[in-house]
């Protein structure tokens, strides 16, 4: 093993004299006073080595003794990782004792003393490759598949597979042989290096599937697919991670991936509260029983923030290859970027655009390639679907996180600070947002299949009339309610009408925060259908009184049950007001 | 301080910067304490031999042949109960002409609260100002700023704020604090005979610059003392954390980094969440909740400051003079408290989400109206009635001054409701409707 001492202190950029070859992104523990810190490789000139630290630096000095470990930052993957709280390096935070995160402790993410109940799925004579299922056992309520090393590359032939019994996950489950006729004993623990993606799938066709998240403004009108990209900018207080948390509660994924990467520690801690305690609405089960949280507050080492986006993404893989549905949600990247650019600044190099660095753009793409749907050497399929948030500076969208994100990622859900201000939640600009999969002929087939055989035909009509709307609203805030002809105010209710009841949406409410595709379909339709009429109004000033009197209508029946007594008793009145102005 | 025996003393310093000096010395710590000339210093980069240290009261006449000290530990505070109603410097040394405190020698800025060991906010802090209570509630262990432009009076009112609040202990951290406005906050809270409760740390305009750094750090030291050891809720009123960044700014460019966005440097972001995440709830029922001040310029929150600000804190609060009722408001348009929802509907009435809100539309239909007028349109009868609502709205809700519970607050609204519009208009679910709609 390589070692070396400490030459140089800049905040957590700690530069290591070396006496022997280190690689770049080589993992390395530097001693202080008896702690080991964790530190990794990011430049090396001459022999001197240049680690960004994990921890806090205080009271580090120069002399003090750096061993090199000859890996890079690599994810312990097994079962037990689910309902596990990590942090950005994949310590478990339950393990860690003590009210205060201490410098150098590293708690182990697995249990190596629990046993798990292994069914084979291979047998002896098989040919496998990396990433092919041996065996499962059952973690929580999913089928955790035990893999072939995905290390490993080429083709092995299966020598033994145990029986049907309780293992512990350090227990050899299976024998492979390699064309060299050489044993290589597996058992249920791999290791991972997390900024090189797994590939061990045989196919990555474009996604086509709809992915149904319950929030509406995104189902309806700017729907994500299974194995999509999207991302969410937004000012401050615009409501960025209110939609993500609403989404990880109601998505239709089999499993969760929360990256709490550089933000708010209550916002987590709420998570916490919240998630073994909330029914996952399809299941039935608790939600943390799904989901895995990756926890790297704003509070936390920065060198571990950057690592945390990584780990949540190679564990998001692992369980792609299970041929699971995986929602990976970031919140969020711009914090990641930011985490980057102090690291750039202390190496003193060359600034980019707003003092990133200047291969910030490729860095993203690269992290959003890692998503997507993919068939796996069995035929089974598996998906990642990437949420990211950015935060821009200034709310600005002009902005190297933001403009580099766009590039990368196929959604774009732009939170408006106009439409936060005036309480209009989820605060998703119908007019700016886009989802390029709506184009996909493979996705409009889906959708017109599996939803209505109109279905996108509606989408766009209502988008229509969402941006017929605003134009409308444009002209009479120019020339006046009496100095526009009547429709106009017509135009600018419908789609005030289709705002309020398909694209806002109450999270705090028990009915309201998640709507099934079907009963968004039943209202679509219904909402669609008074646009499509005539009302009559003698006067501009009995315009508003009406349609107000239709979204409250419509508002009610969004808070009861779908298809309950209540929701038809407000869907009759609502019929009966319809007739009141109905043109004959 | 004084200097220890067999301790080595440097003389020869091979740089000197407006607040920074080097030297040649060995066996030095990062973030160790050191004196230059008896003025505290910190190191702040090491590079082989050669170790940079931040002197925080600046290098006005220091010479090559100063004498350094390394006192081989980071910056410390001593706690105790002794601490309560002390006023101190930034360097936990008193200016009130009492004792030395005497107690555990404690660390500042120390290290993060693992987050699976802390507790969900959920008690909420009543001021009796009903843009805070009723629009934006305030929640143990939040962080939350004011934005404010230099003319407006957030010191008064945070003062009130921290007056009115329930809490164990206030911690005042001054940054660049005018003499005046340390007065106002010294005579305010003696006058309301709270003095006990109260510690400051007190960096005023008269004193250097830099060593403003060590204030939210030393005030947050004995929040921690306070909530973790005692089970105590306790208050961190910041001000004027603007000009804390300021001086960041100026230390990282004295060390030639990178500038970023508004010349701040390119840490501003993990500079200040490690401060204000020292807001906590911990399950013992303990708590530190901060307040700070983030001046604004010209109301600019697109600046690196209050930008950064935003996304760390748990919302803000803006304060605006109300020109129709001549008062001074808290904004409810552009302030916001992110926790509120874990207590608002749960620990107050059931109808005060929709009640809340309700108001805020009504409120903005009125800002259009007002647009309308101004622009010479006719007002529809909607109009003039949103807008004599808002009038009353300002008057006996908004206004800082009104000082009443969260009830009074939601039925003067109710009543409001009733007064001016009609059921549709108002939109509220019909459970609560049906408690609180009195008028046929």
């Amino acid at each position: 093993m390589t070692k070396g001492i400490v030459k140089g202190i800049i905040a957590n950029l700690v530069q290591v004299e070396v006496s022997g070859p280190v690689s770049q992104n080589e993992i390395c523990y530097i001693n202080l006073g008896g702690v080991n810190l964790m530190a990794e490789v990011i430049k090396v000139i001459g022999n001197t080595a240049y680690t960004q630290v994990f921890e806090s630096t205080r009271g580090l000095r120069p002399g003090d003794k750096v061993e090199f470990t000859e890996h890079m930052l690599e994810v312990k993957l097994g079962p037990g990782m689910l309902s596990k709280n990590y942090d950005g390096l994949q310590n478990d935070l339950n393990k860690m004792k003590g009210v205060y995160l201490t410098r150098g402790e590293y708690t182990d993410p697995l249990d190596e003393e629990s046993v798990w109940k292994f069914t084979p799925l291979a047998k002896p004579g098989d040919k496998v490759r990396s990433g092919d299922w041996l065996g499962s056992v059952p973690e929580s309520w999913l089928s955790h598949k035990i893999m072939v090393p995905l290390s490993l590359s080429g083709e092995y032939i299966v020598k033994s597979v145990a029986k049907e019994a309780e293992y512990k996950i350090s227990d050899t489950i299976a024998v492979l042989v390699d064309h060299d006729g050489t044993d290589i004993p597996v058992n249920m623990i791999q290791r991972w290096p997390v900024k090189i993606p797994i590939k061990a799938y045989k196919e990555k066709p474009r996604p086509f599937k709809l992915m149904e998240t319950g929030v509406r403004t995104m189902d309806t009108l700017n729907p994500m697919v299974e194995g999509g990209t999207g991302f969410i900018p937004g000012p401050f207080g615009a409501g960025k991670t209110v939609l993500q948390h609403a989404i990880s509660k109601n998505a239709e994924a089999d499993l969760i991936i929360v990256a709490a990467c550089g933000e708010r520690a209550n916002e987590v801690v709420e998570l916490f509260v919240e998630f073994p305690e909330l029914d996952d609405p399809r299941t039935g089960r608790k939600l943390m029983e799904r989901t895995i949280i990756i926890c790297n507050t704003s509070n936390m080492p920065v060198a571990s923030r950057e690592a945390s986006v990584y780990t949540a993404m190679t564990i998001a893989e692992y369980y792609r290859n299970m041929g699971l549905k995986v929602l990976l949600l970031a919140d969020s990247t711009s914090r990641w970027a930011q985490a980057l650019r102090e690291m750039s600044n202390r190496m003193e190099e060359l600034p980019g655009p707003d003092a990133f660095p200047m291969d910030l753009p490729a860095i993203v793409s690269s992290f959003y390639a890692r998503a997507g749907f993919v068939y796996l050497n069995n035929g089974a399929s598996g998906s990642i679907t990437f949420i990211g948030t950015v935060s821009p500076a200034g709310g600005n969208l002009k902005e190297p996180v933001t403009e580099s994100t766009k590039k990368a990622a196929r959604c774009f859900y732009a939170l408006s600070q106009a439409r936060a201000d005036s309480k209009r939640y989820p605060a998703v600009d119908p007019i700016d947002s886009y989802s390029k999969y709506l184009e996909y002929p493979e996705v409009i087939e889906y959708l017109n299949a599996n939803v209505s055989p109109h279905w996108v035909k509606d989408v766009n009509h209502a988008k229509d009339i969402l941006l017929r709307g605003k134009e409308a609203q444009e002209q009479i805030n120019i020339l006046g309610d009496d100095g526009v002809p009547l429709s106009y105010h017509d135009k600018q209710w419908k789609s005030e009408l289709i705002d309020k009841i398909i694209l806002q949406q109450d999270g705090f409410d028990k009915v309201d925060q998640s709507t099934p595709m079907i009963r968004q379909k039943y209202m679509l339709e219904l909402i669609l259908g008074l646009c499509a009429m005539d009302f009559v109004f003698e006067s501009f000033d009995e315009v508003m009184p009406y349609y107000v009197k239709l979204i409250n209508l419509c508002g009610q029946m969004n808070y009861q049950e779908f298809e309950s007594p209540d929701f038809k008793k407000y869907e009759t009145e609502l019929n009966n007001v319809v007739e009141e102005r109905r043109a004959k | 301080m004084a200097t220890q025996a067999f301790q080595k003393i440097y003389t020869k310093l091979n740089q000197i910067t407006k607040a920074t000096c080097s030297i040649n010395a060995t066996g030095v710590g990062n973030e160790e304490l050191a004196t230059v000339s008896g003025r505290l210093a910190q190191v702040v980069k090491i590079l082989g031999e050669t170790v940079t240290l931040q002197i925080f009261a600046g290098t006005e006449g220091i010479g090559t042949d100063a004498e350094v000290v390394f006192f081989g530990k980071a910056p410390t505070l001593k706690v105790s109960e002794q601490l309560g109603g002390r006023f101190f410097n930034a360097y936990g040394e008193p200016i009130d002409g009492g004792p030395e405190i005497e107690g555990e020698e404690i660390e500042i800025g120390g290290p993060s609260v693992n987050p699976v060991r802390r507790k969900q906010p959920s008690e909420l802090i009543a001021t009796g100002i009903a843009g805070i209570d009723l629009n934006n509630t305030l929640v143990t262990g939040q962080k939350i700023p004011f934005f404010a432009d230099p003319d407006q009076p957030y010191n008064e009112v945070m003062a009130m704020v921290a007056l009115r609040a329930q809490s164990d202990k206030i911690i005042l951290g001054g940054m660049g604090l005018s003499n005046d406005d340390y007065l106002l906050y010294k005579n305010t809270f003696e006058n309301a005979g709270v003095i006990d409760r109260i510690i400051s740390f007190v960096n005023t305009t008269e004193d250097p610059t830099v060593e403003r750094l060590l204030v939210p750090n030393m005030a947050l030291a004995a929040a921690e003392y306070f909530a973790l050891e005692k089970n105590e809720k306790v208050l961190v009123l910041l001000t004027d954390m603007t000009l804390y960044c300021d001086a960041l700014s100026i230390v990282s460019n004295r060390m030639d980094q990178i500038p970023s966005k508004d010349s701040m440097p390119g840490s501003l972001y993990s500079d200040l969440a490690k401060l204000y995440e020292k807001a906590v709830q911990f399950p013992d029922g303990g708590s530190i909740t901060i307040i700070a001040v983030t001046t604004l310029s010209g109301g600019d929150i697109t600046h690196a400051i209050p930008d950064n600000t935003g996304y760390i804190t748990e919302g803000q609060l803006f304060l605006k003079r109300d020109t129709d009722i001549s008062k001074v408001i808290v904004d409810p348009f552009r302030s916001l408290s992110r926790l509120k929802q874990l207590v608002i509907g749960k620990k107050t009435r059931a109808d005060h989400p929709q009640v809340m809100n309700t108001a805020v539309r009504l409120y903005a239909d009125a800002a259009s109206a007002k647009t309308k007028l101004e622009n010479g349109f006719d007002l529809s009868d909607y109009d003039e009635r949103v807008l004599q609502f808002a009038h009353e709205y300002s008057e006996h809700i908004l206004a800082i001054d009104v000082n009443v519970t969260t009830d009074a607050m939601l039925d003067t609204t109710w009543e409001l409701f009733q007064r001016y519009f009609n059921k549709a208009e108002i939109g509220i679910k019909d459970e609560f409707m049906k408690i609180h709609w009195k008028k046929v």
